[in-house]
């Protein structure tokens, strides 16, 4: 990495693309600090593929460093695209995906050496399995990452299609839930399109398209929504009619609740609705709202569940489990209870990369990757990986606080707030802090939806960062890129609805 | 928009903190409790993946060790000798607690030992996974053989009993069988619902299999409290040869019609006798009045804990007492007043009342007479070696207490000597040896059959040689006859294994 304290910029930067004028004095390149980062991650990633292969195997098999090495391609193939068509954006998203991408990836090659092992198949091939299958989609995740930023070079520009995406995003979300089981339901929950050679699980699309729509929808909204009408208990309620659109969010989460079987997936849909509604009235009292419309909604279904079964029993079941999975522990419980025995056995150091169980728990290469990976590298481990997902979370704040316009604000605090809820719902659930949901844990789960759609968000917020970040004259370097999307961004200010 | 996407921020970070303190919570305050919850075999497969240390007995044998299996657990515990060794070897299951030497040795047996650590660091270089290290008992596979098979096929079909035999010189635990004994290979299995479920019969089984006879079930002792009374009386200035008063019954004063009586009429129905010969022949009314008339319950109480009643007998370096002794009671002798009542002291002092006794505590009231009057702490493990046969721990002998002089000692000696030459004890004499006990014969209510009890030793000249207690339990009529005999022969078995006769 080139010193910070250099003055200017260097006079030629062998393998660094074109050379790029350092924008402020003192600070170097962006894009040369996300390089040397994107090489701690891979050397985190390279190590411990290292450690857990010799945890797992007794030995660093031959095919140890095709995943990283491959990985590494990837990430610097998508850190010299930054250079042209994001030069300005904020080098930490890039490293830090690259960090939970990369451990991802390792850990389901270990499910895989743990698989080897116990059919006593001793190739250990890395183009075969999940952790092979994981590392195609990342590539594939980034490839489509890069055409993301080349087609959107202005974060603004997604507001045009607001309507499309909010109603493409309702589709997607209502698919599964349409669909007969046979061809939607994976693991109890109805969150798929299964094409039969693979499945897609819409849903993780439909997070962005709908936040585009609610940061769209709101900004023109805002003044209006936070008319305030009555005072309670020290808040503003707003008025009763402004209330319509927040219902029938409420009543799509309450429908996948209880139709595709996943709280997890519903309380993602509102909590992100409610997030973008704060952010943009400024008025706490539409976070009380939500939460009472979510949480008594939630208890109501528990209720139900109890009471007439149906499409509400699979959701008092997994209530129930979380209350006490030790009272059902081989067979309802089974899932959780083991999860949790493996977090506590790993403790707080863990068994070692490598040295735990992790196929005790069912599905732990999805929804339960973090307990797996909690049991092998321990309390530390774990914490560290949840802080990696805490820095990306407020590095996109951070850009939200940076960009000028609304919309941008809006989208970006939408999307980095739905990523960390994300997270906390999955890893509550494994942990028991929440009753389980069918969530992936991002960039961590095997499976392609998940990772693409989420790097798909993180790409948006590396774009919305980089205009956060841009200098006031305009982009820092456009190389062979087209002008600027459209000057500055108070002549792309929307129209905001006039109070009446 | 700035302020409310702050404290979205701040929500972000309540939520992270909420899921920090739940893994802190769920890894480090649970985490010993889901480490070793039965529902997880992480720790099991662990553990299982490396060969067990063997047990083996004093000439080597193995009685407990690992075998290579094609389950998900490696290694399967196997006990080649099944219910034989089961009170003293214990049994490990995969889940739940190992037992006895499995469980005083865990550690070691594991190879987790802190004086292990070398070899365990030596395994991570050379790649191999570091095997538990190997426990040498102090048993001897002859008296352990004799115990066993004379227990089992006893003269009066007796189903319950114990044997336990000590060397008196170093507390060394030569022999130890409780009967009815269990399969621990049934414990071990990897099939952990055929061992949670052998595991319940054995509890639910009446005849209480799991339970130690040897030196966790207290019984009446009968007459073998009279080598207590003696050693009182001796100690309180009398010889052997000192005239007592004896005859056919002996009425405890201030005890109404109560009237104590001896096993036969012919047992001692002159009305004096001498110690040795009250000892020698069993006599109830020269010891009953001796207790309640002459030392009184104060001393009887104070010699019976300077052989060890009142304290359970911890075996070396079992701190938390996993060897399973109970201590021995003289239990109450006043009144239900409180005041001093004579005919209870009377009784007490011929083992009965509430005098309770565990074999154990029997052979090491034997074993203190026989190594002159300094009783030894008992211990099983005699070696601790590592995978390459070198010894890295040897148990010292150690003193647990002085109980009497050495004098009185020898006149004990010559006392219980003269039971086996030409008293109650008779068939548990050996030619070669200097065979000494006490039998006893402890009433056990109206309407139950008696308990026979044998304590004694064997000497060669002047050396102790062994000392053992035999229970016959619930045996009835010749219970401390058939008793004697057992013992006898655990002693023969030990001193022709040690050629010592």
């Amino acid at each position: 990495m080139l010193t910070a304290a250099a003055p200017g910029p260097p006079p030629s930067s062998p393998g660094n693309g074109p050379a790029v004028s350092a924008p402020y004095a003192g600070r170097g390149n962006p894009r040369n600090t996300e390089l040397g980062l994107v090489a701690l991650a891979l050397g985190i990633v390279g190590t411990y593929t290292a450690a857990m292969e010799a945890g797992a195997i007794d030995q660093i098999s031959v095919h140890f460093w095709i995943p990283v090495a491959t990985l590494a391609i990837f990430f610097l193939g998508l850190n010299v695209a930054n250079r042209f068509l994001a030069p300005d954006a904020d080098p930490i998203f890039l490293p830090a995906v690259a960090l939970i991408n990369g451990m991802g990836v390792a850990f389901l090659r270990r499910i895989d050496l743990y698989d080897d092992k116990i059919h006593d198949r001793t190739d250990y091939s890395a183009f075969s399995g999940l952790g092979f299958r994981q590392l195609l989609w990342t590539a594939l995740s980034i490839a489509f990452a890069i055409v993301v930023l080349a087609v959107v070079r202005d974060h603004k520009s997604l507001s045009r299609y607001a309507y499309t995406l909010g109603f493409a995003g309702i589709v997607l979300v209502m698919i599964p839930a349409v669909l007969p089981a046979r061809l939607s339901m994976v693991n109890g929950a109805k969150l798929w399109i299964n094409f039969g050679f693979f499945s897609i699980q819409p849903g993780e699309f439909a997070k962005i398209a709908l936040l585009v729509f609610f940061a769209y929808y709101l900004v023109r909204k805002r003044e209006v929504l936070s008319l305030a009408s009555k005072r309670f208990l020290g808040l503003d309620f707003p008025r009763g009619r402004d209330l319509g659109p927040v219902i029938a969010v409420w009543a799509m989460s309450l429908m996948v609740l209880v139709f595709e079987k996943d709280l997890g997936t519903s309380l993602m849909y509102f909590g992100m609705f409610v997030a973008t509604l704060y952010i943009a009235t400024e008025r706490a009292s539409w976070l009380i709202i939500g939460l009472g419309l979510f949480g008594g909604g939630v208890y109501l279904a528990y209720i139900l569940g109890g009471l007439v079964g149906g499409p509400f029993a699979n959701f008092r079941v997994r209530a129930d489990i979380w209350l006490d999975p030790f009272s059902d522990a081989d067979h309802k419980g089974y899932q959780l209870v083991q999860s949790l025995l493996g977090l506590g056995t790993g403790g707080l150091f863990g068994t070692g990369p490598g040295e735990g169980y992790p196929r005790k728990i069912p599905e732990v290469q999805n929804d339960f990757i973090s307990a797996g990976l909690g049991e092998e590298i321990g309390l530390f481990g774990l914490t560290a990986i949840l802080v990696v997902y805490l820095i990306i979370v407020f590095r996109g704040l951070r850009a939200a606080l940076g960009v000028h316009d609304s919309f941008g604000k809006l989208f970006a605090g939408g999307l980095a707030f739905t990523l960390g809820l994300q997270v906390f719902v999955i890893v509550g659930g494994v942990s028991q802090l929440i009753p389980l949901t069918g969530q992936t844990t991002p960039f961590l789960s095997a499976g392609g939806s998940s990772l693409m759609a989420n790097w798909i968000l993180v790409t948006l917020l590396i774009r919305i960062s980089d205009a956060a970040r841009r200098p006031a004259d305009g982009p820092t370097a456009k190389p062979g890129g087209p002008p600027s999307a459209g000057g500055p961004a108070k002549l792309q200010e929307m129209a905001t609805e006039v109070m009446r | 928009m700035n302020a409310p996407l702050r404290r979205v921020g701040v929500v972000v970070l309540a939520l992270f903190a909420m899921l920090f303190v739940n893994l802190n919570y769920q890894q480090w305050y649970k985490a010993d409790e889901y480490r070793n919850h039965p529902r997880n075999s992480r720790v099991q497969v662990e553990e299982y993946s490396r060969a067990r240390g063997t047990i083996s007995i004093a000439n080597g044998e193995a009685v407990a060790q690992s075998r290579e299996t094609t389950d998900t657990f490696k290694y399967l515990r196997v006990y080649p000798f099944k219910t034989k060794y089961a009170h003293v070897v214990g049994y490990k299951p995969v889940y739940g607690t190992a037992a006895y030497v499995e469980r005083l040795n865990n550690e070691f047996l594991a190879g987790n030992a802190p004086e292990q650590f070398t070899d365990r660091l030596a395994a991570m270089f050379t790649g191999n996974e570091s095997p538990g290290g190997i426990v040498g008992l102090t048993l001897s596979k002859a008296a352990q053989d004799a115990a066993f098979e004379e227990l089992k096929n006893n003269d009066l079909n007796t189903k319950k009993g114990a044997v336990i035999a000590l060397d008196p010189k170093t507390g060394a635990l030569l022999a130890e069988v409780s009967l009815p004994s269990f399969d621990p290979n049934q414990l071990s299995t990897h099939d952990s619902k055929a061992s949670s479920e052998a595991y319940n019969a054995l509890l639910a089984d009446p005849d209480k299999p799991l339970a130690n006879r040897a030196t966790s079930e207290i019984l009446a002792p009968g007459s073998t409290m009279k080598v207590i009374l003696a050693a009182a009386a001796l100690e309180s200035g009398m010889k052997p040869d000192t005239v007592i008063d004896a005859g056919q019954y002996y009425s405890p004063p201030q005890s109404g019609s109560y009237q104590m009586k001896n096993a036969s009429p012919s047992t001692c129905p002159n009305p004096t006798i001498t110690l040795q010969q009250a000892l020698t022949v069993s006599c109830n009314t020269a010891f009953g009045k001796l207790g309640a008339e002459t030392l009184g319950a104060d001393k009887i109480k104070e010699m019976a804990k300077k052989f060890g009643f009142e304290e359970a007998p911890e075996f070396v370096d079992d701190d938390k007492n996993v060897m399973n002794t109970v201590a021995s009671q003289t239990g109450t002798m006043t009144g239900s007043d409180g005041k001093a009542d004579p005919a209870a002291v009377a009784l007490s002092s011929i083992g009965q009342k509430d005098v309770r006794m565990t074999p154990l505590q029997g052979a090491l009231v034997a074993a203190a007479v026989a190594n002159g009057g300094k009783q030894m702490r008992p211990y099983v493990v005699d070696t601790l070696q590592n995978s390459g046969l070198s010894v890295i721990d040897k148990t010292q002998p150690s003193t647990l207490r002085r109980v009497v002089s050495e004098s009185i000692a020898g006149d004990l000696q010559t006392m219980m000597i003269s039971v086996v030459d030409s008293g109650t004890g008779k068939p548990a004499k050996i030619s070669g040896l200097r065979v000494g006990g006490k039998t006893g014969t402890a009433e056990n209510g109206e309407n139950t059959d008696d308990h026979g009890w044998f304590i004694g030793f064997a000497m060669k000249g002047n050396e102790p040689l062994i000392a053992v207690a035999v229970l016959l339990e619930g045996s009835g009529k010749g219970g401390s006859h058939e008793a004697a005999r057992i013992a006898g022969q655990v002693m023969k078995a030990y001193a022709d294994e040690r050629g010592t006769r």
